[in-house]
């Protein structure tokens, strides 16, 4: 933090409590925008395509997608690592960042949570999609049936049920109690009654009392805590879905940090493609500010390089372990039949982001919009390289094959991301993309004397 | 409103206590400072968002939540490996791959998920119910101007089960302080 170089603030000059709650609310108040319905419409007829190519799955089965041995994970498992990783960004930003104490998160904490909210139901759809018998889900979890069977705890799938399962939990439990005081907020201004009566019960008679904000606050905090090392473990029990087997390229201890990593840079890469066409639509760039851009930027380039790390630890790896299997196995993903995939997984994830290096890009919204879809692109490419070139060769060549996605594969990814987007159209149509009450923290512009409490929620 | 007499307000209604408007966060600190200074123990103070010094000023010290996130946290973790211990080691013993049925190694990540849980739930559903709430209805709803306590208006009250609450004495009391609009809150 060097003084001569003075940093765009976290919020632009000028904000008070009230103009920070008016601007807000409004987003939500005001009548709807012809943006939203035209973006609503496009999101919602992609999620029709999800639920036909969905519909049609249950009525033929898992036979219409291009899995088949060797290759039994594909698509669905590509996806759910895909989504699930995307949404570690919002714990970062809101449980880290807050321990941190790192203020410039306030005002992208509360969308960065609710796209990990509908990163992890699109995440959550595949595994049971591609059960064969997504019917019997609930065999997943330990409960009393009249076969006297429980399930296998030694298994890492079973430890990813909980890890996943708790994950959706605490972060709808993180995203919901943020939003009570602006829910109260909304109760106050809102001018329809059946909204007031609504937000109300959402509110549930939250009134800002001192000795109510002391055990929040607290509260809070012990969440962030708790949030932290469970947003490392998601991705670890999801990486351990891999690394346990014993198949080559998936046999590896570096899973479970470089899986966190490539989570958090795929994560802020979707954080900043939602944040500039939102900052835009509803003119927030005096509260998403340059500041947020540019610290993004260079946590996708950090990111970025320690992924970039994994890919040459990789292969390093596997040369010094001497095993031929895990040899080939690398030799196979940049020589054989997916290089172009790989390649083109290297420039995605390794070589575009070096152009933040560049202040250049990082001042440029669009830019910076290109390089997170390049990055996005990138680690789907990532997740197919790690399981389709890990299966599809591997020990003896009698059982080697091909695998390709379908078109009901690409129906089924596609539509989760119309299922993401209209979720997120609803959330910014009903509910704050911005906390309110948290700006309202960093507008010190009327209170020079007061100390504001620190990060807030 | 347990104590005998209560305090009625002008219009003869039971009185929830005397409420003060102030337009920074420094005033109602001050004034949160003054009125325990004078002796009034029940003083409540309503802001649009959390400010620490206030806990200070009306001696919020020690929140219980920390302690229901504990009990929550050890519960769960209880809870997540008593379970796989005895489905994997007692009810349905099961050898696979000749490792021990009661394989503690991996039955630590879902317990460490299971406490996360408990601990989690404990701490939002805890720091609602400590708070009395779900309540929509509060007497602090009827001050007219109080929908400003969710925008940028910050007050106080002193409210009637004080065991020497007296309307004019409050009613001073709050007049002392940098208070741009005080009123009389009805039950």
């Amino acid at each position: 933090m060097s003084a001569a170089l003075p940093r765009p603030p976290v919020i632009a000059p000028g904000h008070t409590p009230a103009t920070v709650t008016d601007k807000i609310a409004a987003t939500v108040l005001d009548k709807t925008p012809r943006w939203w319905i035209l973006g609503f419409a496009v999101s919602f007829l992609i999620l029709l395509m999800f639920l036909n190519a969905v519909a049609y799955l249950f009525v033929k089965g898992v036979g219409i997608w291009g899995i088949n041995i060797p290759v039994g994970w594909g698509f669905d498992i590509i996806n759910f690592v895909w989504w699930i990783g995307i949404g570690h960004a919002g714990t970062l930003i809101s449980a880290i960042l807050l321990l941190l104490r790192q203020q410039w998160r306030t005002s992208i904490n509360r969308f960065a949570e609710a796209m990990t909210l509908f990163a992890v139901a699109c995440a959550g759809m595949y595994p049971i999609l591609h059960l064969g018998r997504p019917q019997v889900f609930y065999w997943l979890l330990p409960y009393p049936n009249t076969m006297g069977m429980w399930v296998n705890f030694r298994s890492p799938l079973v430890w990813d049920v909980f890890a996943v399962s708790t994950y959706a939990t605490i972060s709808a439990l993180f995203w919901f109690m943020g939003l009570i005081p602006d829910l109260a907020t909304l109760r106050d201004r809102a001018t329809n009654p059946a909204a007031r009566t609504i937000y109300g019960l959402l509110a549930m008679g939250w009134r800002g009392s001192a000795a109510h904000w002391h055990n929040y606050e607290t509260a809070s905090l012990l969440l962030a805590g708790l949030c932290t090392p469970l947003v490392l473990s998601v991705h670890t029990v999801v990486s351990w879905d891999f690394s346990i087997g014993i198949i080559p390229g998936w046999h590896s201890t570096i899973f479970p940090p470089y899986f966190v990593a490539g989570a958090i840079y795929a994560g802020f890469a979707m954080v900043i493609l939602l944040a500039v066409p939102l900052r835009k639509a509803f003119g927030l760039e005096d509260f998403i500010t340059m500041r947020h851009m540019h610290n993004m930027a260079k946590i996708l380039l950090v990111t970025g390089l320690i992924v970039f790390y994994g890919y040459l630890m990789e292969i390093f790896m596997a040369w010094y372990s001497g095993n031929p299997y895990e040899w080939y196995m690398i030799y196979n993903r940049v020589t054989g039949p997916y290089r172009w995939h790989w390649m083109a997984l290297i420039f995605c994830n390794a070589v575009a982001p070096q152009v933040l290096w560049l202040k250049k890009v990082r001042n440029s919204v669009a830019a910076l919009f290109v390089v997170s879809l390049i990055v996005s692109v990138g680690m789907w490419l990532e997740r197919f390289i790690i399981i389709v070139t890990s299966l599809h060769r591997d020990f003896l060549p009698s059982s080697w094959g091909i695998y390709h996605g379908t078109r009901w594969d690409w129906m089924t990814y596609i539509g989760t991301i119309g299922l993401f987007l209209t979720l997120f159209f609803l959330f910014i149509r009903f509910l704050p993309a911005i906390s309110i009450f948290e700006m309202r923290t960093i507008t010190k512009a009327d209170a020079p004397e007061a100390e504001p409490a620190g990060g807030g929620k | 409103m347990t104590k005998a007499p209560a305090p009625l307000s002008a219009a003869g209604r039971p009185l929830h206590g005397v409420m003060a408007e102030y337009a920074t966060p420094a005033d109602v600190i001050a004034a949160a400072k003054a009125v325990r200074a004078a002796g009034w123990t029940k003083v409540d103070a309503y802001t649009p968002f959390p400010i620490e010094a206030l806990n200070e000023a009306l001696d919020l010290h020690h929140s219980r939540v920390p302690l229901v996130v504990l009990c929550g946290g050890l519960a769960g973790g209880i809870a997540g490996y008593g379970m796989q211990y005895w489905m994997s080691a007692i009810d349905y013993p099961l050898n696979i791959g000749g490792r021990p049925f009661h394989s503690w190694v991996s039955f630590i990540p879902p317990t460490f998920e299971t406490t996360v849980l408990f601990a989690g739930i404990s701490a939002v559903v805890g720091m609602i119910l400590l708070n009395g709430l779900p309540r929509p209805h509060h007497p602090v709803f009827n001050a007219p101007r109080f929908t400003a306590a969710s925008r940028d208006r910050y007050f106080l009250v002193l409210t009637a089960d004080d065991p020497s609450f007296d309307v004019v004495r409050a009613t001073a009391a709050l007049r002392a302080t940098k208070a741009v609009n005080i009123s009389e809150v009805e039950e």
